[in-house]
């Protein structure tokens, strides 16, 4: 079902807010990954604020929908849906990558809603797979989602599981790759080109959607098709935006992993309308 | 009667899979050789056979275990603790993940298959990781146990598994604990600490050591992680020399985390290192590799008689 005009700008006026938050702890820290936690942005609120069963109360209920960050960098916009939701303690952002912190700059399952270590790349489609086999034995109707980096997928585990997948018919799995077209070194195009990614699913044996990552509504129809399909899992190929929401940093791959200095963050607040 | 140690962990794995519907086991198409396709036959809707695809089948694991399974996952030893290690370190044993794995064909065993198949450095690396628990056991018994307490207890366990059959050493029903070694023979003059087949190559070497007056400990350092630290002092204060002795590299397998203990405890005991002399193997029938790279009963003999001179 399409989000509705109110609820839609909600979520917009949430992304907003997610990404002043994400960059100001990462400016705080001097250290972490703005580009790819923009990127992400909606792809994570949608499905954190909108879409997944989950409950802060209940953190271990066998029922529960599952995410795995497989590009653990994009952490701070993780962390921010999790505050939101009650998983963590308000204020925590603060604390982000410091010592003794619940927030590391990877996530780790220590951290209450994090279900999976994340940093090394290419091993969350694994990991999210092995959940979605797990609930399927164990009768439960939950969903699982991985979201993948597209540079990630220079990963050769990535494919492996891309292979193995379908073979176990997960149609309760569902991958987002977050297509911004950058990674640390520079275009996915220099450093190692992928081609007809979708194909590259598709042939193997999944269902391919690809959206508007940034589009609400658009990754709304998406996850909807993805839940209507039977028998194979889904991978929604979400283009987007690295950096999005900052003119500065938008397509650029020197905002990879870049500590934010004091003028640029003062000009990211201004162009997202927060407090400097 | 002695069995092949993959043939009993693949009939424990059946067994076990017979009282809890909570075990699965993965493999990464070498189900045939490992034995997991004992469990697989019985229970094929718990059964993943996940191609060649190690780090995929660890990851898979990792994500299983978060749903209350208790997943098993086998290949050959070297390729588990190689390209199974990125996911054995960065989600199984960083998120402390119930996920047990067997090592299939450790050492030597696949003999003629050649260096490629030859796992020499797997106690190394896996004893390393924070969270993970290292058993190697040196008879059928011994396997059966170690299996059985490592799905029946929380978190990583590494058991280092043979292709081969090795004899008897424990009486059925023996009790074995996680963190304890075994004195297997009694001796006075010198102990040599073992694990594996080299137990056995030990006890050996110890009866011919008898015949020529000296007296052998002989210790089955089951659990080499947590190690035994107590019997480790006590047999170097009480028999004063140590022979380690392992189907292994000398560095950083049970050799290493003997010598850990020692230098800890200050035990000033002479200790000689049995195992490979950092170097690559070859193909060859497996008494034959390991007399060649000195991990037989007269590679123990040497390695006794080197550290008597020492005392």
């Amino acid at each position: 079902m399409p989000l509705t005009a109110k609820r839609e700008q909600e979520l917009t006026e949430l992304c907003r807010r997610f990404r002043i938050d994400a960059l100001t702890a990462i400016h705080g820290a001097q250290s972490g990954h703005p580009g790819g936690s923009l990127s992400v942005c909606e792809i994570l609120t949608l499905l954190y604020q909108e879409r997944m069963h989950i409950c802060a109360d209940k953190p271990d209920d066998p029922d529960r929908d599952r995410l795995v960050l497989s590009k653990g960098h994009a952490a701070p916009m993780l962390y921010v849906n999790l505050i939101e939701k009650g998983f963590l303690p308000k204020g925590s952002m603060a604390t982000l990558r410091c010592v003794d912190s619940l927030l590391q700059g990877h996530p780790c399952n220590h951290t209450p809603g994090v279900e999976m270590p994340a940093g090394p790349l290419g091993l969350g489609l694994s990991a999210a797979q092995g959940m979605a086999i797990g609930l399927k034995l164990s009768g439960s109707k939950a969903r699982v989602y991985a979201v993948l980096g597209d540079g990630e997928m220079d990963e050769g585990c990535i494919w492996e599981a891309v292979m193995s997948a379908p073979k176990f018919q997960l149609d309760n799995l569902c991958a987002v790759v977050d297509l911004n077209g950058v990674q640390l070194d520079g275009t996915t195009d220099e450093i190692m080109p992928m081609r007809d990614v979708a194909g590259k699913w598709h042939s193997s044996g999944w269902n391919v959607i690809e959206c508007d990552g940034h589009d609400l509504q658009e990754l709304t129809a998406a996850f909807d098709a993805a839940e209507r399909n039977a028998g194979a899992p889904t991978v929604i190929i979400a283009h987007t935006v690295k950096g999005k929401g900052v003119s500065f940093m938008e397509g650029k791959a020197a905002w990879h992993g870049k500590a934010i200095d004091d003028e640029s963050f003062a000009q990211a607040m201004k162009e997202l309308g927060g407090a400097e | 009667m002695a069995k092949a140690i993959r043939e009993v962990y693949g009939t424990v794995l059946k067994e076990l899979g017979e009282t809890n519907r909570d075990i699965v086991v993965l493999d990464a198409d070498l189900s045939g050789s490992t034995k997991s396709a004992i469990f697989g036959k019985a229970f094929p809707e718990r059964f993943f056979n996940m191609g060649i695809a190690e780090s995929n089948m660890v990851a898979t694991a990792a994500g299983l275990s978060t749903t209350g399974k208790i997943p098993f996952v086998n290949t050959f030893t070297v390729f588990l603790t190689t390209l199974g290690l990125i996911a054995a370190r960065g989600q199984v044993c960083y998120g402390n993940l119930n996920v047990k794995f067997g090592g299939a064909y450790c050492g030597m065993s696949d003999a003629l298959d050649g260096a490629s198949h030859h796992a020499l450095e797997d106690i190394a690396v896996m004893r390393t990781l924070p969270n993970m628990r290292v058993i190697v056991p040196a008879d059928a018994t011994a396997t059966y146990w170690a299996t059985r307490y490592a799905a029946e207890h929380w978190g990583p366990f590494y058991l280092r598994l043979s292709r081969d059959v090795y004899p008897d050493l424990y009486a059925e029903g023996t009790k074995f604990e996680l963190g304890k070694g075994a004195i297997v023979r009694e001796g006075t003059d010198v102990t040599v600490i073992a694990c594996g087949l080299l137990v056995h190559k030990a006890i050996e070497a110890a009866e011919r050591m008898a015949e020529k007056g000296v007296s052998v400990r002989v210790v089955d350092m089951y659990s080499v992680k947590p190690i035994d630290k107590e019997l480790i002092l006590r047999c170097a204060r009480e028999t004063g020399a140590i022979v380690t002795a392992e189907e292994h590299t000398i560095y950083g397998g049970l050799g290493g985390a003997v010598a850990e203990v020692l230098a800890w405890g200050g035990a000033g005991a002479p200790t000689e290192f049995v195992g490979l002399q950092d170097t690559f193997t070859e193909s060859g029938k497996y008494a034959d590799l390991l007399h060649k790279y000195g991990v037989d009963a007269d590679g123990v003999v040497a390695g006794i008689e080197k550290v008597l001179q020492r005392k």
